[in-house]
């Protein structure tokens, strides 16, 4: 008998805007002038805060970091694109999308200088929201589970969950998926393939021709969009929300787009890649093409440029400023929030850690 | 003798290993051409290529899985989580297969690999990149749990851990990956695993501890002798499991005394298994309690905070001076 076809894939790919600010008009998402100014901001405040960071780091100020220049679209565009009881579930490149659904300026400051604190949002940030997830795919399943109880208590919200393109090896990754889609979770999950994962290139990382179409496996709608265009990106979110919240379960998205610098502040990529590969990536980066956008439709200028930039690098001064005025927090802290409630034994512990540290500053 | 760093002892111990067997190979993480985050790995592809030194997948689970797979099948590799904080995702192969593989067949197949990773604090690192949770891996039966204190000890265990017949899982101790270096010979040299090492002998008290916590240790003890006179036995345990019992009930026998230094949280750990052991065989002779002095109970603090959370040089001053003082 001849063998029969049973199924046929395919993969699509999205882009909107390309770098040198062409636009497809039929595609442009139907966003208000305010809200393109909105998103324009987001991304400006995280590419400061990431700029003004790599100094601080430098300076001994604050610890080793991951930098999401260049990788601003995607969570700044999924921010936009959320309702304000969906769940934002990122990895640690979202920068621009936490700071969009209002995270403080201070927090990353916090949290990169050793801090818990850095971990604790305002409490109508943080009640949707997840901490990173440093684990590399560990949000992936639980960003499954988050949707399963949304669906649960019949809420019309809906997740997102970012990752990057080396968490989709992780066994976590297909769990995720496989349970997101078994229960038609309403989870939008974007990979921000930005190439590499530290040393490890694109294409070592899986056979794959897209990593949008490990999706396909699991019956998962998926698509892959330019990663620097944020318009794709939030034309790509907003569908796979809609989706989600219409019952249609989960989307994967795969946002192609570049980790511009070093994966941490620890690592030299000097020693696994060429800088001309990133000086490449450097034109297609998504301010310069969304500044260019914004132009086109004479919304911004170069006096307006100015102006956002300096009231940015203002509130970035403020931030640091507050930041360096207010650590440390008392020692002890760790002590609380292990339980619910205290036990005996930490008590103990507590009193005793106390203790030796008086004798410390009395010796 | 050159003076190496860790970091160097160990990639020397690779390299020397590497090119007397070829059936040792090293795959992880960022490892290859990256040279590993901490370097550990660094030149080792050049001198051996791409499928002795194999950059893999961003997958712990499958990186101890496939490494079962090559040791049964006659290969002795050496995987590397590139943080202990990370190892959690491969203790499944580890617990359910790779130290149950000799049991499971009677013998029939077995396991010889190495899984190596850094571990522990004081290196202002992200959350996750800090704990000290050698207890894990020391409570499963069938895997053995080496920790070096040192370049030199770390380069002749990591060359054991290769040569021995079952599952070892090596903690590097990152705090002293570069913080000081000591003379390692160019020459082969091989230290047993389940043996601790007297580092210093005394009469009057014994500590023991393993990797970081060796440095500060020490410091303390030389105060504390400067101080008291009193004459302090130094045990590295080198080896977490098995436990090699015998050397600390030897010495306590004849101290009487006991300090136990740990940066692991206080409850369940290693020091506990120690003070166990003591209790069985040496109760009788001790005229003081035997102290502990640890992390604590809590969640592994960020950075900020860490310095005082890992056993500090003072408080372990005072541990010492309490115990003699007993
Ligand atoms: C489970 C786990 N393994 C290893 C690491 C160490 N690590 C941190 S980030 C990273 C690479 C992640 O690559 P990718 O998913 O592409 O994200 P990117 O860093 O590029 O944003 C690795 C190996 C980790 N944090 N978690
Ligand atoms: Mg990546």
């Amino acid at each position: 008998m001849p063998r029969k076809t049973l199924a046929e894939f395919t993969v699509e790919f999205l882009q909107i805007l390309d770098e040198d600010g062409n636009f497809d008009a039929d595609l442009e998402p139907d966003l208000p002038p305010a809200e393109l100014l909105r998103l324009y901001r987001g991304m400006v405040r995280a590419r400061e805060l990431d700029q003004r960071m790599l100094k601080l780091q430098r300076q001994g100020r604050i610890g080793t970091f991951g930098p999401c220049t260049g990788q601003e679209a995607p969570s700044a565009a999924a921010a936009l694109a959320m309702q304000k009881d969906d769940w934002f579930v990122g990895a640690f490149r979202e920068l621009s999308g936490r700071l969009l659904r209002g995270e403080p300026l201070t927090n990353p400051l916090y949290y990169y200088n050793g801090w818990e604190e850095g971990n604790v949002q305002p409490p109508e940030v943080g009640r949707r929201m997840l901490p990173l997830a440093v684990v590399v795919a560990s949000q992936v399943p639980q960003a499954a589970g988050l949707g399963y109880a949304v669906k649960y208590r019949g809420e019309q919200s809906a997740v997102v969950c970012f990752l990057g393109d080396g968490a989709t090896s992780e066994g976590d990754f297909h769990e995720g998926l496989n349970f997101a889609a078994v229960w038609q979770a309403p989870v939008v999950f974007v990979s921000q393939n930005n190439q590499w994962a530290i040393s490890i290139p694109r294409a070592q990382q899986t056979r794959s021709r897209t990593l949008a179409q490990k999706g396909i496996a699991y019956e998962i709608p998926c698509l892959q969009v330019d990663g620097n265009d944020p318009l794709a990106c939030y034309a790509a979110i907003k569908e796979g929300l809609d989706r989600a919240r219409a019952g249609g379960g989960p989307t994967l998205i795969e946002a192609v787009t570049y980790r511009l610098l070093m994966h941490t502040t620890a690592d030299d990529p000097r020693k696994y890649r060429d800088e001309a590969e990133e000086q490449e990536w450097w034109r297609k980066e998504p301010l310069l093409r969304f500044r260019k956008y914004l132009e086109a439709k004479r919304l911004w200028d170069e006096a307006r440029e100015n102006a956002l930039r300096d009231e940015v690098r203002a509130e970035v001064d403020a931030a640091v400023a507050t930041f360096e005025e207010t650590a440390p927090w008392p020692p002890d802290r760790p002590f609380e929030h292990v339980f619910a409630r205290s036990e005996p034994h930490l008590d103990q512990q507590r009193r005793e850690f106390l203790a030796g540290l008086k004798e410390d500053a009395d010796a | 003798m050159p003076k190496l760093t860790m970091v160097q002892a160990i990639n020397l111990a690779l390299q020397q290993e590497m090119a007397k067997d070829d059936r040792v190979l090293i795959l992880g993480e960022d490892v290859g051409v990256d040279g590993g985050v901490f370097r550990v790995t660094e030149g080792l592809q050049d001198a051996f290529g791409p499928t002795r030194v194999l950059d893999t997948p961003l997958a712990e689970s499958a990186i101890l899985g496939t490494a079962i797979g090559m040791a049964v099948a006659g290969l002795r590799p050496v995987a590397e989580m590139q943080f202990s904080g990370f190892s959690y995702l491969m203790v499944h192969q580890w617990e359910g297969n790779a130290t149950r593989m000799r049991s499971r067949t009677q013998g029939q197949h077995t396991c010889p690999l190495v899984v190596r990773m850094p571990y522990g604090g004081g290196v202002r690192a992200l959350e996750h990149h800090s704990e000290s949770r050698e207890a894990v891996y020391a409570h499963i039966p069938g895997g053995k749990v080496v920790i070096p204190s040192g370049p030199r000890n770390a380069r002749a265990l990591l060359v054991a851990a290769i040569r021995d017949p079952d599952p070892v899982v090596f903690m590097e101790p990152k705090h002293s990956y570069r913080s000081f270096r000591e003379e390692v010979p160019e020459a082969e040299e091989v230290m047993p695993i389940g043996q601790a090492q007297v580092v210093q002998p005394g009469s009057d008290l014994t500590v023991v501890a393993w990797g970081a916590m060796m440095r500060p240790l020490l410091k303390a003890v030389e105060q504390v002798g400067g101080e008291t006179g009193a004459s302090i036995e130094v045990i590295d345990l080198l080896t977490v499991s098995p436990l090699d019992s015998a050397t600390i009930c030897d010495s306590v026998r004849r101290t009487g005394r006991c300090v136990v230094v740990q940066e692991a949280p206080r409850s369940f750990g290693v020091a506990s298994e120690i003070i166990a052991r003591l209790n069985d065989e040496v109760l009788l002779y001790l005229e003081a309690p035997v102290k502990r002095l640890t992390g604590y109970d809590v969640v592994t603090p960020y950075f900020g905070r860490e310095k005082a959370y890992i056993p500090p040089l003072p408080r372990i001053v005072r541990g010492l001076r309490e115990t003699l003082a007993f």
